[in-house]
């Protein structure tokens, strides 16, 4: 693994399985910590489709039995964790036959395409603005304009989302209330569904990037305060090089490697709130599928996005942290 | 007196004069001032809205449904009345006793939730910093892996799984994910003051443990753990209206993000009743930025580097 010594290396994977073991764990005890007993839901559901349920000691006792919760706790244990390492969650309780991977897996690139898309746009526009906002050449409206839009990092991206979608969906009508795509067009790739696509994506987008630009800014100008004093900059500035070519070249260049470990720490909070998002547009997303299982009490879908979710932020942090040196080759790993 | 009097001073070097005089004492803050006025205000609202206002309009149907705010009309053509001067919600809820109610509750549990996680992150990250050891190792690989896992699926899992909680309850949960920050930062920062010259004095007159960690070094990083207070009461807030926002939170008591699920379910967007989701994201909003400012005062305050710029 080139410079990244392997006492860092072996520190970092326990670390990541670690997380992906507790959080596992937690997930699967919770509820059966619940005195809610999940064949009797299940029954109950029956009862109320049926009118009335002939033999339901037996039907429970079956049920047990095909959910697996009448063996002892640390089999049922077990065969969680060998299924989690799989993806295999069981199936459904709601859309009774259906796995609980195919759900997610048809939820998936909904969340990630949103989740990448919003990222790239708010680390560009932040750590520009953020640059911008401590650099002695920029325009007046730059430096007071900044921090007054800094007012929306503060919100929770549902705030934001709301107020979004009141004003160009619900009265302006320019972008469409809910779902990721319009029922009009056939899913494919053809430019139609694009397009559409784009247009459903747009605002929960924008509420997103709008309340998270202002994290990576305010870490960009405590960072770029700091460059700006660097010798170097000051022997640029001696050599005549054009202001413009010193921000990008010299100051951002330097300053930005940071932000880079920050967003490490911000994912797993970024992707909480996108579910959220994502629940308020009714967006074809992780967040949707989350939010109709809790209405519905379809555990096995709960545990299997939380879990998913997890183990996204998990990784993400992992490569973030094990990317690092080599993005910015002045971090040395000690030993840990 | 001096030449200044004589002289009109440009706005910079008034604003420098007026530095000066600040430079006495940091936590005379504009940003830190205005912030806590915000939050002061939500909880006056809570506390002297009690008095002024008829707390028992909470309950549904105690008015009109669907009323809007005094001086907008709804789809119905009903003017608001002085009754309910922001209006009522789809169960006949009076808004301004519902946040009355419901925004000193959301205010709560992200107070006690972050006391209680900050108290378990001084402790664990003194215990870290000043131990070392195999202790340390345990701390810091714990909340390394814990800062990880976003604490609102947990709670969705934990919430979904038992239903209605209380609001004390749910501070207890959410204070489960709100110390791994403040244990890794305390953590850092007794590493590096165990190395400065006052704590090595104190040790070497024979000082307690306890005296040198609670004494000597917690003064110093009180604006630190203020700061890192208001981030875990920030984060803890988010969460509690995340969870309240996908039905999850407390069933049966007012608070802003249940306000905002009700609005959300019963499509007040697309029927234009604003004033019912508006109004409690206004007070969040509000709550928000007090908090930020807050934050960036007490920046200010621990980092005066960042006071030249402002």
């Amino acid at each position: 693994m080139g410079r990244i010594p392997r006492d860092y290396l072996i520190n970092r994977i326990v670390t990541l399985f670690l997380t992906i073991l507790i959080a596992a764990t937690i997930i699967w005890i919770i509820p059966r910590l619940s005195p809610v007993d999940p064949a009797e839901i299940a029954l109950g559901r029956m009862a109320a489709g049926a009118g009335a349920v002939a033999n339901s000691e037996e039907i429970l006792a079956q049920l047990r039995a095909n959910m697996g919760i009448d063996q002892p706790l640390i089999v049922q244990y077990l065969k969680y964790l060998g299924g989690a390492l799989v993806f295999d969650f069981g199936l459904s309780t709601a859309a009774f036959p259906t796995p609980v991977s195919t759900l997610i897996l048809n939820a998936l690139p909904w969340t990630l395409g949103l989740m990448i898309l919003s990222l790239i746009i708010t680390f560009f526009i932040g750590n520009l603005l953020g640059a911008l906002m401590v650099w002695d050449r920029s325009p007046k409206l730059v430096r007071v304009a900044i921090p007054a839009a800094m007012v929306f990092t503060s919100i929770p991206p549902i705030l934001s989302g709301l107020l979004l979608m009141w004003i160009f969906a619900a009265k302006l009508q320019w972008f469409p209330l809910t779902g990721a795509y319009s029922i009009f067009v056939e899913p494919g790739w053809n430019w139609a569904f694009v397009q559409s696509v784009l247009h459903h994506g747009f605002l929960p987008a924008l509420s997103i990037v709008i309340v998270t630009f202002g994290f990576w800014a305010l870490g960009m100008r405590g960072l770029m305060i700091t460059v700006q004093g660097e010798d170097y900059v000051k022997l640029a500035e001696a050599k005549g090089l054009r202001p413009r070519y010193i921000l990008y070249r010299y100051m951002i260049r330097n300053a930005i490697l940071p932000q880079i470990t920050a967003f490490a720490l911000k994912v797993g909070l970024l992707i909480a709130g996108q579910v959220l998002v994502e629940r308020i547009f009714a967006y074809n997303g992780m967040g949707k599928l989350l939010y109709d299982a809790i209405l519905n009490q379809d555990f096995p879908v709960i545990q299997g996005v939380s879990y998913v979710i997890i183990l996204m932020t998990a990784i993400s942090v992992f490569l973030v942290d094990l990317l690092y040196p080599f993005i910015d080759p002045r971090i040395r790993h000690e030993a840990a | 007196m001096t030449s200044q009097d004589n002289m009109p001073m440009t706005r910079a070097e008034k604003r420098q004069l007026k530095r000066m005089k600040r430079f006495d004492n940091p936590w005379m803050n504009p940003k830190l001032i205005w912030g806590a006025g915000l939050l002061l205000g939500i909880v006056a609202l809570g506390l002297i809205g009690r008095l002024l206002w008829d707390p028992d309009l909470v309950f549904t149907g105690s008015s009109m449904l669907r009323l809007p705010p005094i001086g907008f009309e709804n789809l119905r053509g009903q003017e608001g009345t002085l009754a309910n001067p922001l209006g009522t919600d789809g169960g006949g809820r009076d808004l301004l006793a519902l946040i009355i109610i419901g925004a000193p509750n959301t205010l709560f549990v992200g107070l006690l939730a972050s006391l209680i996680g900050m108290s378990i992150g001084i402790f664990l990250g003194f215990s870290a910093g000043f131990l070392g050891g195999r202790i340390d190792d345990t701390i810091r690989v714990l909340a390394d892996v814990m800062i990880t896992i976003p604490p609102l699926l947990i709670l969705v899992v934990f919430q979904s799984a038992f239903g209605d909680v209380t609001l004390t309850m749910m501070a207890l949960l959410i204070a489960g994910f709100v110390w791994q920050s403040p244990t890794r930062l305390i953590r850092a920062q007794v590493l590096s003051m165990k190395q400065s010259g006052y704590v090595q004095m104190a040790q070497l007159s024979g000082a307690s443990t306890s005296h040198i960690m609670f004494r000597e070094m917690l003064p110093n990083l009180v604006p630190y753990l203020f700061g890192s207070f208001i981030a875990s009461v920030t984060t803890s807030i988010v969460t509690a209206v995340g969870l309240e926002v996908l039905g999850l939170g407390p069933q049966r008591i007012p608070t802003l993000g249940r306000t905002i699920y009700e609005a959300i379910n019963a499509g007040a967007l697309i029927q234009n009743l604003w004033w019912w989701w508006g109004i409690p994201t206004l007070l969040l909003a509000v709550m928000f930025i007090g908090l930020l400012l807050i934050n960036l005062g007490l920046d200010e305050v621990s980092n005066p580097r960042l006071r030249k710029l402002s």
